[in-house]
């Protein structure tokens, strides 16, 4: 080896030339397969929703069976009625909370499941007839114990049995926490009721230790209560008055949510609510 | 090595220096990932990428690299390929890169493709260092094929996904060994492969460094 290799200089220009040379390398890689992944994500995203709505088989088309039977809608979540403001495939629930024209700060006791911010505005994705769904997939998301989870809440037509709920991302312990996503407790939710009452928008549904005794109960995660407690409270904001219970109220009642044509008018309004 | 050629540096990691066996490098890995073939192949791949490029590049520029910082000079190296290669598997094996989850960035920090860095590369051709790279990462991807071979088809009764022997959950007649889909159970069986080719070639078997002194004797000891 030279001698000359252990100068200053030269050890600046090596470190130099290889971070140039090597953040090159990185960064093309990111940006060229960047479409690529994100249409992985995309159809992740599709099949955990096929899959909570008991309609995805191994090997089929993912992106066929989609756009065939599920119809993704944007719903002002306030009023409950569909909204045109945003189109579906494009609305981002994150960047809607962030931004104040369509999203509000949560007080602390509104903030049951660890949010912050949340949007006005939700996609939903409806299965079957578009104005009288066979079921309604909604996203939900909060805090769990060591991070966000993010996942879906497959619910039947009439607007209050759940068919199914699955989570595409957490960081809840492997065993424990991450059983949320074990079939078995996943089939367990089938048949379940989410309100008691006729005309409440305060859910019943939560998770219970000791076995479930009624339709307004599911067992709770063994060695996961924070977890658990995670889910229960994510459950019960997103179907509160707060989130999706005006929107699954009308399916209770059986008037169907409307096509809000002048919605565009009164946009300024919601933002203020 | 004292055979410095081709197809010296290309096969000798596999059977007779493996990295796995012989040099007991790379464990963690092998007990991570070898729940199932597929996962086992794609690592393995992955592995004889990073092992391969990274011998070429260090070994291309070893006459430039000062002395002072050539660890950091081959980590950059190591890792950048190794973000390249988790950026590829999330474009096109999304699947089996949320199975391999943080194994695949944890290449980084595999002893196999540094140790041949700097064992190998820093003081070979670029050529000879490129087949170098390939071979360690064979020896490597060989110990886990066996080893997920066996875990796949005892543990979970398939191999590849498919189905070789039906197991009861199934409606077949196989008793799966869940221990098998265990990372402890890779210990096991990595152990009775290092047995087996000590057995096969004797040369492997390290010399003891002391000796056991014999149990003192009771009586020595009152």
């Amino acid at each position: 080896m030279a001698q000359g290799n252990n100068s200053i200089k030269k050890v600046l220009i090596v470190a130099f030339a290889l971070c140039i040379v090597c953040s090159v390398i990185v960064s093309t890689a990111a940006v060229a397969l960047r479409p690529a992944q994100q249409l992985n994500q995309e159809l992740d995203r599709k099949t955990n929703i096929l899959n909570v709505a008991k309609l995805y088989e191994p090997g089929m088309d993912v992106e066929e069976a989609f756009s065939e039977q599920i119809t993704a809608r944007v719903i002002d979540l306030d009023s409950g009625e569909y909204t045109d403001e945003f189109d579906p495939d494009t609305f981002d629930s994150f960047e809607a909370a962030r931004d104040p024209a369509t999203g509000r700060t949560l007080s602390g006791d509104q903030d049951i499941a660890g949010l912050s911010r949340v949007e006005n505005y939700a996609t939903v994705y409806l299965i079957g007839d578009e104005n009288d769904p066979e079921q309604i997939v909604l996203p939900i998301r909060g805090q769990g114990l060591w991070g966000l989870m993010r996942g879906f809440l497959a619910v039947e037509g009439d607007g209050n049995t759940i068919v199914s709920i699955t989570y595409y991302e957490h960081s809840e312990t492997p065993g424990l926490g991450g059983e949320v996503n074990n079939p078995r407790w996943q089939a367990q939710w089938e048949g379940k009721k989410i309100y008691d009452e006729e005309g409440d928008l305060s859910p019943a549904i939560h998770l219970t230790k000791g076995g479930a005794s009624d339709d307004y109960e599911v067992d709770a995660l063994s060695g996961a209560t924070l977890t658990s407690n995670g889910v229960t409270n994510m459950l019960r904001f997103w179907l509160s008055e707060e989130a999706f219970g005006p929107y699954l109220a009308k399916f209770r009642s059986g008037t169907e949510p409307e096509d809000a044509e002048g919605t565009d008018t009164d946009f300024e309004d919601v933002e203020g609510a | 090595m004292a055979d410095v050629n081709a197809k010296g540096v290309l096969t000798a990691p596999i059977f007779r220096d493996n990295p796995i066996a012989l040099q007991i490098l790379g464990i963690c890995s092998a007990l991570a990932v070898t729940t199932s073939m597929s996962v086992s192949l794609v690592m393995a791949l992955a592995v004889i990428f990073v092992t391969a490029f990274s011998n070429l590049f260090v070994s291309l520029i070893r006459n430039h690299i000062p002395s002072s910082i050539r660890i950091i000079v081959q980590m950059t190296i190591i890792a950048s390929l190794v973000i390249v290669v988790d950026q590829i598997l999330k474009a096109y094996a999304y699947e089996m890169s949320k199975q391999l989850s943080v194994f695949v960035g944890l290449i980084i920090t595999n002893c196999i493709v540094m140790g041949r860095a700097e064992g190998f590369a820093m003081s070979n051709s670029p050529g000879l260092s490129f087949l170098d790279g390939i071979g360690n990462g064979l020896g490597y991807g060989f110990v886990l094929l066996i080893v997920g071979f066996v875990r796949e088809l005892l543990g979970a009764g398939s191999i590849f996904g498919f189905t070789v022997l039906q197991t009861v959950q199934d409606g077949g007649w196989y008793v799966p060994n869940g221990l098998l889909l265990l990372p402890p159970s890779a210990f096991f069986i990595i152990g009775l492969l290092i047995w087996v080719m000590r057995s096969v070639n004797p040369e492997q078997v390290e010399s003891n460094e002391f000796k056991m002194k014999e149990n003192t004797q009771p009586k020595e000891a009152v």
